[in-house]
């Protein structure tokens, strides 16, 4: 397997120690995670590993009991959405958060509408719209003024992530993208979210289909019970079981977590 | 990326934004729409149009008169300008059953600072004052206590009717003698006034139309906008030559000809809140809310000051339509904004196609839906009695009006359901 000293330059972000409890359950136990420019970094692990609870830290939804969040090296502070968005760390939520009665160019300007002369700037607003959906090719969407009532779930992820990168994000995470889709538009998506990493994108792709990961990530993060399993990057030799066992049992072979909870990479 | 392949990308996708389109590929797109369910606000045009076509050709005598004309806008305004109001509320999938109390007491306050001597603009500014607190007071409740409107409306159904009573006596009444508000609804353009409203308000229908097709690049047909500019002329012009005529009884010693006041101000209040709706950042917050208020709240907008400033401005506005209702009857009482005024108010907002889920509406709608409501118990009350299929009716006589509207709502309600089922 490979190691984790991977010659990547500094993470755009890095967690370090994070520690979280509800109440009297510790539901996040001395996490390290990082996410590189240009990689996709998938974080898997099963329903209550701590996934989302991580991601929600990092944003600043949550507030960390312990542990540290660095952008590209230096220690920030992040105590919520909107901090998050000025770093340019942007999050598309498996429930999308799309207004369904706005069109394409209204709910990706959402919130930070173009002004001219104080009323709404339509005319700027629907020339980046498609400038965004062009640069990440996508082809599916025929008009940038349809209401999202009338796009199939594949477009409407497709927009999801068109949003969050359309603020010159540096770091996109993604949870579950591909969760409700059909066969072609899974495959739409993941191109897309391969794409965003080629444009020197930090993307970590939330999932439980290990046929995804495979495909489109550089590096994948376990987590079990709280604990990261394990950090390693993807080879073509990296096989499926492999990424099961870490789910499912927290290591396999010599990877992965000690019997007293250790991490041994 | 340089910027140039992405914008001739750009202009080779997204096909439906910048293809040219003819007539024959609107009338499809069309039929795909109206077939998806996406009505808008079609009923309401084809019922005014029915209704329209039923009693003028039944009661062509008494129906097309400038007389009946000019009184039937003037009964439409007030249930108009309350279901706007309404609409906002709407908008986000709230409602607010004390909106015809609010337009009560804001106008008793009105009346009864006239009375004790104040100014005009004094007055209406206290009115103003209280009809906003009024708003705010159900919007704190709704939006930062969480209290359902339905609830916290209909509480304040029964409160706001208590302050009117209190202010007005019960069994009282606050007499109006202002000249201007006495004239808000009732007093008349001049004829040429009537034809240089008509005309500017033509050249601005005309000019929005055009300037919306240069926008889209010709995606909106040239045959759709001279259709719509030449059927906008034909009534506008049909109105005028109406109502310029004169339409005092014959036993009266002066003439009565022009425009009422009621439709300029009507139209205007609606443009300026369209223009609100459609044009600025506010306005996209508040259909975004009424959309999706999670998406809304992750995209940074502050849903619970949107949401009091829908109720607030609903208040406001609610105020407007007071002044309205005092005008008509030049005076004001403890059932004044009561009766059936709200439940009017917010059948026109349906009936014109805005749905009560919320994201989905336009002023228009509340305008159209008025019309419709306002139609109905004038032509019934013009056919009168009337013995179809050998059964005596009396069409004027109430009960057969609330029944017709009644009906009119649940067509309306229907036809959202149905079109909501197809597009689920």
């Amino acid at each position: 397997m490979t190691t984790d000293t991977p010659n990547l330059g500094t993470p755009l972000i890095e967690v370090v120690g994070v520690n979280k409890t509800f109440g009297a359950v510790h539901v996040l136990h001395n996490v390290d995670f990082k996410v590189y420019p240009g990689q996709v970094t998938s974080l898997i692990g099963d329903n209550g590993a701590g996934k989302t609870t991580l991601i929600k830290c990092i944003t600043g939804i949550y507030a960390m009991d312990s542990g540290e969040v660095r952008f590209e090296g230096e220690h920030v502070k992040i105590s919520g959405p909107h901090d998050a968005a000025v770093l340019g760390l942007e999050v598309v939520y498996q429930d999308l958060a799309l207004c369904e009665n706005l069109d394409v160019v209204q709910n990706l300007f959402l919130g930070r509408e173009r002004l001219k002369y104080g009323l709404l700037d339509e005319a700027s607003m629907e020339q980046s719209t498609r400038e965004t959906l062009a640069s990440l090719s996508v082809r599916t969407v025929k008009s940038v003024r349809q209401k999202v009532a009338s796009l199939s779930g594949g477009q409407r992820q497709t927009v999801a992530i068109a949003k969050a990168v359309l603020w010159n994000s540096r770091v996109v995470l993604l949870d579950e993208p591909t969760a409700a889709l059909g066969v072609a538009q899974t495959k739409q998506v993941l191109d897309l979210v391969r794409r965003l990493a080629d444009q020197g994108l930090g993307v970590v792709l939330i999932s439980h289909n290990m046929n995804d990961v495979l495909q489109v990530s550089d590096r994948v993060c376990a987590m079990y019970l709280g604990r990261v399993a394990a950090d390693v990057a993807i080879t073509p030799e990296t096989r499926r079981e492999f990424l099961v066992e870490l789910i499912t049992a927290g290591r396999s072979g010599n990877v992965g977590l000690q019997a007293a909870g250790e991490v041994v990479v | 990326m340089s910027t140039e392949p992405v914008r001739s990308e750009a202009l080779s996708d997204f096909a439906l934004d910048t293809s040219k389109k003819d007539l024959k590929a609107v009338v499809a797109d069309f039929r795909v729409r109206m077939k998806s369910g996406d009505l808008g606000s079609l009923p309401a045009i084809l019922a005014i149009c029915v209704l329209v076509a039923v009693f003028g050709s039944t009661r062509r005598s008494s129906f097309v008169t400038a007389q009946n004309l000019a009184n039937f806008f003037e009964q439409a305004a007030a249930v108009i300008v309350i279901a706007m109001a309404v609409s906002f509320v709407l908008l986000l999938g709230e409602i607010d059953l004390a909106a015809g109390y609010t337009a009560g007491v804001a106008a008793a306050v009105l009346a009864i600072r006239l009375k004790e001597g104040w100014g005009l603009p004094a007055a209406i500014v206290l009115s103003a004052l209280v009809a906003i607190a009024l708003g705010l007071w159900t919007g704190v409740l709704v939006a930062k206590l969480g209290i359902p409107s339905f609830v916290v409306t209909l509480a304040n159904f029964l409160v706001f009717q208590g302050i009117l009573l209190i202010l007005v006596k019960e069994g009282g009444s606050v007499r109006i003698d202002n000249d201007i508000i006495k004239g808000i609804v009732g007093n008349n353009l001049s004829p040429t006034m009537s034809w240089v409203v008509a005309v500017v308000g033509l050249l601005a229908f005309c000019f929005g139309q055009v300037h919306k097709r240069r926008r889209s690049d010709g995606v909106i047909a040239a045959g759709i906008v001279v259709a719509r500019i030449a059927f906008a002329t034909v009534v506008v012009v049909a109105l005028v030559l109406i109502l310029n005529r004169n339409r005092a009884f014959a036993t009266a010693n002066s003439e009565i000809r022009g425009m009422p006041y009621v439709i300029p101000l009507v139209l205007i209040i609606m443009l300026a809140l369209t223009f609100m709706l459609d044009r600025t950042r506010y306005g996209r917050h508040l259909m975004a809310v009424g959309g999706n208020q999670e998406a809304a709240r992750r995209a940074g907008i502050n849903v619970v000051r949107v949401r009091l400033s829908a109720f607030a401005g609903c208040g406001l506005l609610a105020g407007v339509g007071g002044a309205f209702l005092a005008s008509r009857v030049n005076s004001i009482d403890p059932n004044t904004g009561g009766n059936d005024t709200l439940l009017l108010a917010v059948g026109a907002a349906v009936i014109g196609g805005t749905s009560l889920f919320g994201g989905q509406g336009r002023m228009l709608n509340a305008v159209l839906g008025g019309l419709v409501l306002a139609l109905i118990p004038n032509g019934l009350g013009l056919v009168g009695e009337a013995s179809p299929l050998g059964i005596d009716i009396d069409f004027g006589s109430s009960g057969v009006k609330f029944i017709c509207a009644g009906l009119a709502l649940l067509l309306a309600a229907s036809v959202d359901a149905l079109s909501r089922k197809r597009t689920a």
